[in-house]
């Protein structure tokens, strides 16, 4: 018996559905096997980081507000690695987002409302944009691969935080913490919404996906990004600009990531210090993108799942006492199974018995 | 201020063998045409692997039975930290090369695995220490005020010298790099005159890993010998920029490694001095800019861009 693969036509619909869905149960499985064998309650750690966050009621606003940055930042970055422009720094477009936010508040102290909310979000949106400017430009111009300098700009952005909640940014009142002062009441957001435990950020995120999907299907500009993404050479003789292509989703999934940093620090901690830098959402949204298969509305669940392993990671920390490591595994884990089953999607699994294959060939003969 | 140009130079050499020994493996996986941006993740399976080993080794329960296991034990460590590297990198070649996944993210994963599996295994060594795998020579080299510019090392430093010289070598003076060099432009006309390409692309990922689960161990076994989490700290992907420096020339990477060392002891000698005019945070970060600049600066030369091998990232798809 043979087992071989053998090239699709057409790319699997089907599979690009179940893949993800194999992936995930194939992590718990493997997972549980693993911490087992290394002489952890396997079972038991799968059961925490996969369920407990859904059926424990309490642990559903952690998962929310984790699953909010995860989702728009895997939305930004869905749009680019369908057109592979890999935007790898939305990490440091995420810290600038929450920067600029701070900032704003700073010079606003003593005031307040909807216009010094406003201007929060807008230069959340600018400073995300403009950082992910950097590696747009470079590679535009300069041929720069976009992967190593928007990473580089991850280091500088985290240092750049360290520099504002230990210098200009510091609060005179903090105890010396390097922390800026609290935003002032009529300058946060609500951490939740409608009494649910619903953060804004989430609320954006579904609103945004439905956007992006319509987007992704229905413009010019979805079209010319799947384009240059499938068939780059074909959609260069189509009349798509590619340059154009790499502002435009660097761009945006900067502005998407500065929006989650923004709305981290304003609907949740209402306040800048290091802590901030100690999430890594803009990294877990790679996975997030990956797992929904770089669509939107893919983008909503696999960020639920991710947001729900995190929360388990803690669950199961206290609980089966693995390190909390464990989930970052765990989300490895997932991102590659999902890039193995690629191979699903593209190809088709034949198994033909060696002895029907020894007749064809002495008929053939 | 004393400036002590000895002890400058010493640091200097120490901040960059790490980065010179993870460029010089992943300088043999990019010539082969794949580009593995797991670097950092691969640096962190070694740095806990060449640790743990090492401390185990390096037990004073063994010093009856087997008293050489501790004299030994850095070197244990340093061959474990290169198989667990080497073992990364060939789940990542199954991933591409075998399932044709693709390379970026997969490099990607390797990196978040990397540093989970790191942190998994090393929350049991965390607050132990080693004793470091520091000079070789003998102290009235190695402890001279002046000799020790020469003598005063890590074998590992040494080590990082010798595999530039063979890779260079390697590559173009044997035949064998001929052919990785040939995978690596034109993987279709290898395929052709009988190359495995598949083959030789998973003894250069190989090979890559092995020599980023080296320069991992030096920050655990010779900077500073205890294991931290993340303790690399973003070293792979200077690494993986150096690359680019150097237009994949192993002579260049040489002299770029150093470059980039200087940066990062000026960060160091910064912080040191309280040479404070500016602050410490744009010392740290001068490293990771000047990676910037220096990329664009290489990549916007004309011939720059025909330097990188044609099929750099592209799986091999003979069928297609």
């Amino acid at each position: 018996m043979i087992i071989r693969f053998e090239k699709r036509r057409e790319p699997s619909k089907v599979m690009q559905a179940a893949t993800p869905i194999g992936a995930v149960v194939l992590t718990m499985i493997v997972g549980a096997i693993i911490f087992d064998l290394i002489g952890y309650d396997g079972p038991r750690a799968v059961k925490e980081i996969f369920f407990t966050p859904i059926f424990a009621s309490y642990k559903w606003q952690d998962v929310a507000r984790k699953a909010a940055p995860l989702i728009l930042i895997a939305l930004g970055l869905c749009l680019g690695n369908r057109a592979k422009v890999w935007n790898i720094g939305a990490e440091g477009q995420y810290l600038v987002g929450g920067m600029a936010g701070a900032t704003v508040a700073y010079f606003t102290a003593g005031h307040g409302g909807v216009w010094v909310i406003a201007l929060m979000i807008v230069a959340g949106l600018v400073a995300g944009a403009l950082w992910a400017a950097i590696p747009a430009f470079l590679k535009t111009r300069l041929r720069v691969n976009e992967i190593l300098s928007s990473l580089m700009l991850v280091y500088v952005a985290q240092q750049l935080l360290g520099y504002l909640v230990t210098g200009p940014l510091k609060d005179p009142n903090g105890q010396n913490f390097p922390q800026t002062a609290p935003f002032a009441d009529g300058q946060r957001l609500p951490s939740t919404l409608w009494g649910t435990p619903i953060p804004p950020g989430l609320v954006a995120a579904f609103v945004l996906a439905f956007v992006f999907f319509i987007v992704m299907e229905r413009s010019e500009f979805g079209l010319g990004v799947r384009a240059i993404g499938e068939a780059p050479k074909a959609a260069r003789y189509g009349g798509y600009d590619a340059n154009r292509l790499i502002w435009q989703t660097l761009m945006i999934s900067g502005a998407m990531a500065g929006l989650a940093g923004l709305l981290e620090v304003d609907s949740q901690t209402f306040k800048l210090d290091l802590g901030f830098t100690t999430s890594l959402y803009g990294f877990t949204a790679i996975i997030v993108s990956f797992l929904g298969r770089l669509h939107p509305l893919g983008a909503v669940l696999a960020g639920l799942v991710l947001a729900i392993s995190s929360v388990g990671g803690q669950v199961a920390q206290t609980a089966v006492h693995v390190p909390y490591a464990t989930a970052g595994i765990f989300q490895a884990t997932m991102l590659f199974f999902i890039l193995a089953s690629d191979v699903l999607v593209r190809k088709r699994i034949v198994i033909v018995s060696s002895e029907p294959a020894r007749k064809a060939l002495g008929g053939a003969a | 201020m004393n400036f002590d140009f000895v002890a400058a130079i010493v640091t200097i050499v120490g901040v960059t063998t790490p980065i010179l020994l993870a460029a010089t493996g992943e300088l043999i996986v990019e010539k082969s045409g794949v580009l593995n941006l797991g670097v950092e993740g691969m640096m962190l399976l070694g740095a806990i692997a060449g640790f743990a080993a090492t401390f185990i080794a390096s037990d004073p329960q063994y010093s009856d039975s087997a008293p050489w296991l501790g004299a030994l034990a850095p070197w244990l460590g340093v061959v474990v930290a290169a198989c667990a590297g080497a073992l990364g990198a060939l789940l990542f070649g199954f991933m591409v090369l075998t399932l044709g996944a693709n390379q970026v993210a997969t490099g990607l994963a390797l990196v978040i695995f990397g540093g989970g599996v790191s942190s998994l295994i090393g929350a049991g060594f965390i607050g132990m220490a080693v004793t470091p795998f520091d000079q070789i020579f003998p102290d009235n080299l190695a402890q001279d005020p002046v000799l020790k510019l020469v003598f005063g090392y890590s074998p590992l430093v040494y080590f990082a010298f010798i595999m530039v010289g063979v890779v260079y070598w390697f590559l173009n003076k044997t035949r064998a790099g001929l052919v990785l060099r040939a995978v690596g432009e034109n993987d279709l006309s290898a395929h052709s005159i009988g190359y495995s390409v598949i083959g030789v692309r998973y003894g250069a990922i190989a090979f890559g890993g092995a020599m980023a689960g080296i320069a991992g161990s030096y920050f655990s076994e010779v900077i500073t010998p205890l294991w931290a989490e993340q303790m690399t700290a973003g070293r792979g992907w200077i690494a993986l920029a150096l690359v680019v420096f150097s237009g994949w020339r192993a002579g260049r990477l040489l002299a770029g490694a150093y470059f980039f060392g200087l940066f990062m002891t000026l960060e160091l000698y910064a912080k040191a001095s309280g040479f404070s005019f500016l602050p410490s945070q744009f010392w740290a970060a001068m490293p990771y800019v000047m990676a910037i600049v220096v990329l664009a600066v290489m990549s916007a030369r004309e011939s720059g861009r025909a330097e990188a091998p044609a099929c750099l990232g592209k799986n091999f798809t003979p069928d297609a």
